[in-house]
């Protein structure tokens, strides 16, 4: 058995929270750049240029990205031959979500409880999501989530004879109705596939796969592609103000369900797409 | 078509205006978001007074990141305005000229733009840190304990913002999903 000391994992969510919100991926990045060159609409074209000075401003003067700095959601893939010592894992990844958020300078964007609403003031809790894994390690995947897009995600318990067009058409409308509210160029999650909650937890994950990586099942793939050219074919555009670039990239994961069903969860994410992996 | 214009906005500016302008603001303009608009609208309905005076301001719908030492404000963009169409027609009607965010309205604050010859923008979502620049100073002045959510006075200079419904009822959404569904 290995022993790691939740103290490090504290430590380390408290990092990962302020880099994820001050700096994205590399492929998220390029992607960007990208559609700046891509873009043919003049005003499409201009709020890319403001996105793209946006993320260099972002971290030069270490102000976040988007005033948004999410919900923390944090993935957790334990290794089998981990022990963990320590405060409760729980209360360990809090205390790393409230350090980076107060530390950090990040928003606190939390309330206590959904009806009542009154805000946490350290953006805790965190959502937090564990999976036992093979081996002696813990990879952590921060992903905080602004709730722009958040808000515009669906799930839809489809019928097995609504078949591939049936998920098309659902991915399709669920992106036509988020438009301007989700702040595109978006990421687009698709779970399908197991139950109610699987499904919408698949699509959640999607968003952390880096945007030029597919599907190793070629059916997959090809709906990705294949959804992706019909988000962008919309015209909705960057900002929602019209243009070629509505999506950088559409993310499927699948998982077995059963005879009586096809659900299909679509969680859009902004151009914003948050995430920070580390292995410890 | 690029235009500077002066906040508060003057009621021939907001006339003039069209959607798919892109303006640049300079001058004061307040924040307010879902809880502070929530608490205004329940203090009108009992009768009682607002901590600042609508007539031909303009609201920004924007909760910001804390400021680091030295600066004025943190991460400044705009939220999705739609969660404030509940409370907005009425605001309208009591003065409010202009709003920033981002993000569809409703048919009734379309029709309270129009009535009230107001104007709706949208600032680019996400690019709190670029936006921040445009903010000169930002002072709480009502909703301290709403946090984030506070109603701040702002100063502002050349904010950029792209007119989405105009005086008119022009929806500059609208046109790029009619566009769309042509095609």
């Amino acid at each position: 058995m290995r022993i790691i000391q939740t103290s490090e994992i504290t430590e380390n969510i408290k990092e990962m929270c302020i880099e994820a919100n001050h700096f994205l991926s590399k492929d998220m990045k390029e992607c960007l750049e990208k559609a700046v060159y891509e873009e043919t609409e003049p005003l499409g074209k201009q709020v890319l240029c403001q996105l793209k000075e946006n993320l260099q401003i972002a971290g030069q003067d270490m102000i976040p990205i988007c005033q948004d700095t999410g919900m923390a959601v944090v993935f957790m893939e334990i290794g089998q031959e981990v022990s963990l010592e320590g405060a409760l894992l729980e209360d360990a990844v809090n205390e790393g979500v409230r350090r980076g958020y107060v530390e950090g300078y990040l928003r606190k964007s939390v309330v206590k409880d959904p009806l009542m609403r009154e805000n946490t003031k350290d953006n805790t809790p965190a959502v937090l999501h564990c999976e036992i894994a093979p081996g002696d390690k813990v990879r952590i995947t921060v992903a905080p989530k602004g709730f722009g897009s958040e808000n515009m995600s669906r799930i839809f318990m489809l019928k097995p004879s609504d078949g591939v067009e049936g998920v098309k058409e659902a991915v399709l409308n669920a992106v036509k109705e988020a438009g301007p509210n989700a702040c595109p160029p978006m990421v687009v999650g698709v779970g399908i596939g197991g139950t109610f909650e699987k499904c919408a937890l698949m699509a959640k994950k999607a968003l952390s796969r880096p945007v030029k990586e597919h599907s190793p099942l070629p059916h997959i793939k090809e709906l990705e592609e294949e959804l992706l050219e019909m988000i962008n074919k919309t015209g909705i555009g960057p900002g929602g103000l019209g243009g070629d670039v509505t999506a950088f990239a559409v993310n499927i994961n699948t998982y077995p369900t059963h005879i009586a069903g096809l659900p299909v969860a679509v969680n859009i994410c902004c151009h914003v797409n948050r995430h920070v992996v580390r292995e410890i | 078509m690029d235009r500077y214009i002066n906040a508060p906005i003057s009621d021939e500016d907001a006339k003039q205006l069209r959607a798919g302008d892109c303006v640049y603001l300079t001058g004061t303009i307040y924040t307010a978001r879902d809880a502070a608009h929530k608490r205004m609208y329940e203090t009108l309905k009992e009768g009682g007074e607002l901590p600042l005076n609508l007539q031909g301001e303009t609201i920004y719908y924007m909760g910001p990141s804390p400021a680091r030492e030295g600066r004025p404000i943190g991460s400044a963009g705009p939220t999705t305005s739609s969660r404030m169409d509940k409370y907005t027609p009425d605001f309208l009607d009591r003065g409010l000229k202009g709003m920033i965010g981002k993000g569809k309205r409703s048919e009734e604050v379309k029709a309270a733009i129009v009535k009230n010859r107001a104007v709706y923008f949208a600032a680019v979502g996400g690019a709190g840190a670029l936006l921040s620049r445009s903010i000169k100073s930002s002072r709480i002045v009502a909703y301290e304990d709403l946090g984030t959510e506070a109603v701040r006075k702002l100063q502002v200079e050349n904010f950029p913002a792209i007119v989405v419904i105009d005086s008119l009822g022009n929806d500059l959404y609208q046109k790029v999903l009619e566009n769309s569904a042509k095609e």
